[in-house]
């Protein structure tokens, strides 16, 4: 007996409850009628886009149907979405790109708030029904809702502060006023998505219903049988200003140590708004719409746009159909055992082999208790683990579609791997290695098959940087590359394009990078001192602390491998790193590198303090420059060598893979915004300084003009 | 049945039951036709480690055992998990998230929301009726391809109320009003808050309400078993196994498992090998005391494990390319007294071999469940017992000795543990893997069931 494997993809259409399939009165976007019941459904379906977003063109129109809509007699209104993936995902912020009028951002946003003030005071109850995502613009549309129902796997936030902006269209009065202040201020500070479960506890919806019972729980709601969730004591404590200033105060110094003020201003504006005007929406409404229109036009929210369609830019490249279900993976270390984790949380099959047991255990452990963190269900964290197979016998591979390569890093071993595997892998599968550090052209040697092979070069830790760098050589086929970008997009990571050079794009840019922090090192500078520098310039973390976490022992493979193969000018690796390698103080992993960690990995506080009195030199804008110009002028080098196609991959690739400063767009935005030439004279004046490894490079004049 | 009728149906009936021992005839047990019978191979399969319990509830559930073992013998597989037809597993402790556990471990495993499944539970027999059930289906047509397994996870069995309390709990949450509340919690009574131990009822035959242990000490007596000779059984059960795992003969068969803290189970962890007959006889009787002889240390242990075979027909094996490793001749299925059901396989045994026509020397290997030494050491007295082979099993003259040599060659339940869904599974695939290392061609396969039943399987190796 066959049956059908997708008898629910057949059926699926008929569950969702979109109101009256007959007689809606259709728009461009929305579209609305009136049930048996005298209530209106009315269905936001964004035309020409897969997800809802709110245009300027949706917004108008929303304000022409309300003004329909109160001319029906309803008895209630229901709002809700058409499209699969949830209700609205937030602004289209393609509308706010580039805008440098902070008074003409005033009268718009004024406009947009008089609408969803009319869907706040319709004289009908109203109902937001919620399924999936709902965000930023599309969260405060339900909050101007008298009720929500959330649909089972909704989920809610304002994501605003990650795009240097603080809500604007609402709730930034709206939410405080719905649930618990302090909540409403974490969710908006940290940006952070509350899922459905959460949602209810908060009081954020009124109720949580399958699909199939929204008709009945929104006739509930219209007839008043819901109970909405009471603001509670916290509310009213919060009310008086004094409370609400030593909030703050704990608030602003959170937000400081995620996103100092002077490089991430939305946060600390939210606090000023909230602290000044709390409780007061008029007040609030006004100084929200004041604070988002200079936020918008400043040049952090516009650099932090920039990284959201870069983002979008890298997505679309990942886009395709990979052919890839089942994954195999070799070699257990942190990098391959993190990798089947995370392809296995993504819903690939995946086998995980390794010649040391012991090394796939410790890996499937340490999956799951990745999977306890991240994953919301025990379900889900079951079949993610059920997905990832430890595979003792390497017999994943006749199967797999692609198999991921992440052994030692030594030509022969890897060759030897490859050898064993290629008999037995499918006649259509991609061959792909992890490498950093061994030129593709080496490692495809003697393969029978080099236009399947390619590189897949993710970043650690695989589950939080986005990147992975798709590395071409001249016999990869396209076909194959393609199937390897889209595999990217499969499991929700950026792939990067580029050409199989010494160090690929992002290690060749950082190595000079790490190695003139360990150069400063030399020179007597404290660790800590040149740490700060690069976090002053906005840099997640130090070169000194990344080169621990990436390992002493990956960074002097690379450094060495760089040297071999490049004429580029660098540093001598100094001494005292191999020594350190060969001591086995490696870094993070080891417990010890420059740092000193404890077991989970964490900084020794300790070894943090020293040397920080005041003889020490300061960290300042030279040793930044010291720091970063050189990376920059590799990433320009790159560029003209045609490593990588274009600017856009390039900082996109920066950010996601190494966390560069996201509030300066990018490494070469940002050289463009201080100044091509600036750029190069600075340059000069550190090469005469320190030496020719700062002299500029030639690509710098493609960038002028 | 001809033997039905001549017993009284009102009266219960104290002679043994099975199928006849005619020759095989135009038409099988199955009711398949004999020569229309298509031939059923056992392909492949591997089970976990398998694991003592240790008081607490084990690394792993009924199914989360049945994935760890079934993951890596389909991946091994030169065919999909979805070809398969049907998944058939045999699950005694079925716990309460995890009911028709075939069926969740079918769609825990991957192979496709299309795949049918259903579990089949005979106690001590599950595991060998799983595939029985699968062999049956191919032989007649229905199914190309069947995964038959067995899973069980002692561990796991739950602490039970006993009835009264559970009536009292009923009675209380039913209660609507305060006054009816504290009338119901006033009539609870210290003696109720003492659980039962599931595993402890689940190993007492509800109709005599024997231990398992009893049984064993019944048939002991009968036959004669010296407490030396049933330590001296178990003693061997430990070094076979652990020569066993020294020398690599379990590699392919027992797949290591993996808990979700990263925890690596590589071996079966009941073997003692450093046991030694003065350890076994310091031992005190588990059963019945003070004098009874069958000991912890001479019976089977409580443990977790699962264990899965593939079974394929013929056109399945020429289309995707198979290498049988034997071939499923025949199966019976026996009942018997349950206070004597230790010796089921005397009976299941024989009738399969006489409908073969095989003489016992024409049995190269044996595996007989060891659930107790006593219970094995009395079956192959029973088999040398002239009055019981002629009154019993209907043969002229006894059947005669079984070479230890060919019985139980790796070890068995005292050293390995029974967890008792999966044990049957277990011997079929141990004594085909066994066969295969020894070069020998025709084995039998058989456990005596709780509730007095036995079960046997006769396999040859192709």
């Amino acid at each position: 007996m066959t049956v059908s494997k997708s008898v629910w993809k057949v059926l699926e259409p008929r569950n969702m409850e979109l109101g009256p399939r007959e007689g809606n009165k259709p728009h461009t976007h929305w579209r609305y009628a009136k049930d048996e019941e005298g209530i209106v459904w009315l269905v936001l379906d964004r035309s020409g886009e897969s997800t809802n977003t709110l245009s300027e063109a949706v917004m108008s129109e929303l304000n022409t149907v309300l003004a329909e809509v109160q001319g029906l007699g309803a008895k209630g209104l229901v709002i809700r979405a058409a499209k699969e993936g949830g209700f609205v995902a937030g602004a289209d912020i393609r509308d706010f790109r580039g805008v440098t009028d902070a008074g003409e951002v005033e009268a718009r946003m004024r406009r947009a708030h008089e609408i969803v003030d009319r869907l706040a005071d319709l004289p009908m109850p109203t109902v937001a029904v919620i399924h999936g995502h709902c965000l930023g613009g599309g969260l405060e549309l339900a909050l101007a809702c008298k009720h929500r129902i959330a649909v089972a796997g909704a989920s809610f936030g304002f994501p605003e502060i990650l795009l240097g902006l603080h809500p604007g269209l609402g709730g930034t009065f709206r939410l405080p006023a719905l649930i618990d202040p302090i909540e409403a201020m974490t969710m908006m500070l940290t940006g952070r998505t509350v899922h459905t479960k959460k949602a209810k506890a908060l009081g954020l919806v009124d109720a949580v219903v399958e699909e199939r019972h929204v008709k009945n729980a929104v006739r509930a709601a219209v007839a008043g049988q819901t109970k909405p969730s009471r603001p509670g004591l916290k509310g009213t404590v919060l009310g008086l200003g004094a409370a609400r200033r030593m909030a703050a105060r704990r608030m602003r110094a959170e937000a400081e140590k995620k996103a100092p003020k002077k490089h991430y201003p939305a946060p600390h504006r939210l606090v000023d708004l909230w602290e000044e005007h709390g409780g007061d929406t008029r007040a609030m409404k006004k100084a929200e719409i004041r604070s988002f229109s200079e936020l918008l036009v400043g040049e952090t929210a516009q650099n932090l746009m920039r990284v959201f369609f870069l983002r979008e830019g890298l997505k679309r490249l990942g886009k395709g159909e990979s052919g890839v279900r089942r994954v195999h993976v070799i070699g257990a270390g942190t990098m391959g055992g993190d990798i089947a984790a995370w392809c296995a949380a993504r819903g690939m099959t995946v086998s995980l082999t390794d010649l040391d047991p012991k090394a796939i255990a410790g890996a499937v452990g340490r999956a799951a208790a990745f999977y306890d963190k991240r994953l919301h269900s025990s379900l889900d964290r079951r079949d993610a683990l059920d997905r990832l197979m430890p595979d003792f016998e390497g017999d994943g591979i006749a199967r797999a579609d692609l198999v991921i390569e992440a052994v030692a890093e030594k030509a022969e071993v890897k060759r030897k791997v490859f050898e064993a595997i290629t008999p037995r892998m499918k006649k259509d599968a991609i061959l792909a290695t992890n490498t950093s550090s061994i030129p593709l052209e080496t490692l495809r040697e003697g393969l029978p098959f080099p236009d399947r092979f390619l590189g897949l070069h993710f970043f650690n830790p695989v589950t939080r940087m986005e990147l992975v760098e798709v590395v071409a050589h001249d016999q990869a086929s396209e076909k194959a590359l393609a199937r390897a970008h889209a595999f990217c997009g499969d499991i929700s990571r950026l792939p990067a394009p580029v050409k199989s050079a010494p160090g690929f794009l992002v290690n060749r840019a950082l190595t000079p990078y790490l190695v003139e922090a360990f150069t400063m090192f030399d020179e007597g500078v404290p660790k800590e001192t040149i740490d700060e520098a690069a976090k002053d310039f906005g840099m997640p973390m130090g070169p000194i602390e990344l080169a621990d976490r990436v390992g002493l022992d990956i960074c002097l493979e690379v450094a060495r491998m760089l040297k071999e193969r490049l004429d580029d000018p660098m540093s001598e690796v100094p001494d005292w790193l191999v020594k350190k390698v060969e001591a086995g103080d490696t870094g993070r992993k080891a417990g010890r590198g420059l740092y000193a960690y404890d077991e989970k990995g964490k900084l020794k506080s300790d070894e943090v303090k020293v040397a920080k009195g005041e003889e020490a030199p300061r960290a300042d804008a030279e040793m930044a420059d010291r720091l970063v110009l050189p990376m920059l002028n590799t990433l320009v080098r790159c560029l003209r060598e045609g490593v990588v196609a274009d600017e856009e991959t390039v900082d996109g690739a920066m950010i996601f893979a190494t966390g560069f400063a996201p509030f300066r767009g990018g490494p070469l935005h940002y050289a463009r915004k201080r100044g091509v030439e600036e750029v190069v004279v600075t340059l000069r004046q550190l090469e005469e300084k320190h030496g020719a490894r700062f002299a500029p490079d030639a690509g710098w004049d493609m960038l002028k003009g | 049945m001809a033997e039905a009728s001549k017993t009284k149906p009102t009266q219960r009936r104290r002679s043994p039951r099975r199928t006849s021992t005619a020759k095989p005839a135009a038409r099988g047990p199955s009711g398949v036709s004999q020569d229309r019978a298509r031939p059923v191979y056992l392909v492949d399969g591997a089970r976990t480690p398998f694991l003592r319990a240790r008081g607490k509830p084990g690394p792993f559930t009924p199914v989360d055992l049945a994935v760890q073992c079934g993951r890596p013998l389909l991946a091994r597989q030169p065919f999909a998990a979805e070809d398969f037809d049907f998944v058939i597993l045999g699950c005694v402790n079925v716990i309460a998230d995890e009911m028709n556990p075939a069926r969740v471990a079918a769609l825990r495993l991957g192979m496709g929301d299309a795949m049918r499944a259903f579990s089949v539970q005979i106690n001590c027999g599950s595991g060998m009726l799983s595939i029985d059930n699968g062999f049956r289906m191919i032989e007649a047509g229905k199914a190309d391809l069947v995964l038959a397994g067995g899973a069980e996870a002692l561990s796991y069995a739950p602490l039970v109320l006993s009835s009264n309390a559970a009536a009292w709990f009923g009675r209380f949450a039913m209660a609507k009003t305060a006054w009816e509340r504290v009338a119901a919690i006033g009539a609870f009574r210290p003696d109720m808050a003492k659980p039962v131990i599931g595993l402890e009822r689940g190993l007492t035959d509800p109709v005599t309400d024997l231990g398992m242990g009893q049984t064993a000490e019944v048939i002991g007596h009968i036959f004669g078993i010296a407490r030396e000779a049933a330590d001296a059984y178990a003693l061997e059960s430990h070094q076979r196994l652990a020569r066993a795992q020294a020398e690599g003969h379990l590699k392919g068969e027992v797949i290591v498992s993996v808990a979700r803290d990263g925890t690596l189970y590589d071996h079966d962890d009941g073997v003692r090998p450093d046991t030694s007959m003065e350890k076994l006889a310091k031992l005190k009787p588990a059963f019945e005391k003070p004098y009874g002889e069958v000991t912890p240390g001479n019976s089977s242990q409580i443990t977790d494990g699962a264990s899965w075979v593939v079974l394929a027909s013929e056109e399945a094996v020429k289309k995707h390319k198979l290498e049988p490793l034997a071939r499923v001749v025949d199966s019976e299925w026996a009942a018997l007294d349950p206070s004597i059901m230790g010796l089921g396989p005397t009976l299941c045994c024989t009738a399969l071999a006489e409908r073969r026509g095989l003489a016992r020397e024409d049995i190269d290997l044996w595996e007989l469940n060891e659930a107790f030494a006593a219970q094995v050491l009395a079956c192959l007295a029973a088999w040398e017992d002239e009055e019981y082979c002629r009154k019993v099993l209907g043969l002229e003259a006894p059947y005669g000795a079984i070479p230890r040599d060919r019985l139980n060659v790796d070890g068995g339940a005292i050293s390995l543990g029974h967890p008792v869904g999966t044990s049957g599974n277990r011997i079929v695939l141990h004594l085909v893997n066994a066969m295969r290392r020894l070069g020998l061609k025709r084995g039998m396969a058989s456990e005596c069931i709780g509730g007095g039943q036995g079960g046997a399987m006769l396999l040859e190796v192709v």
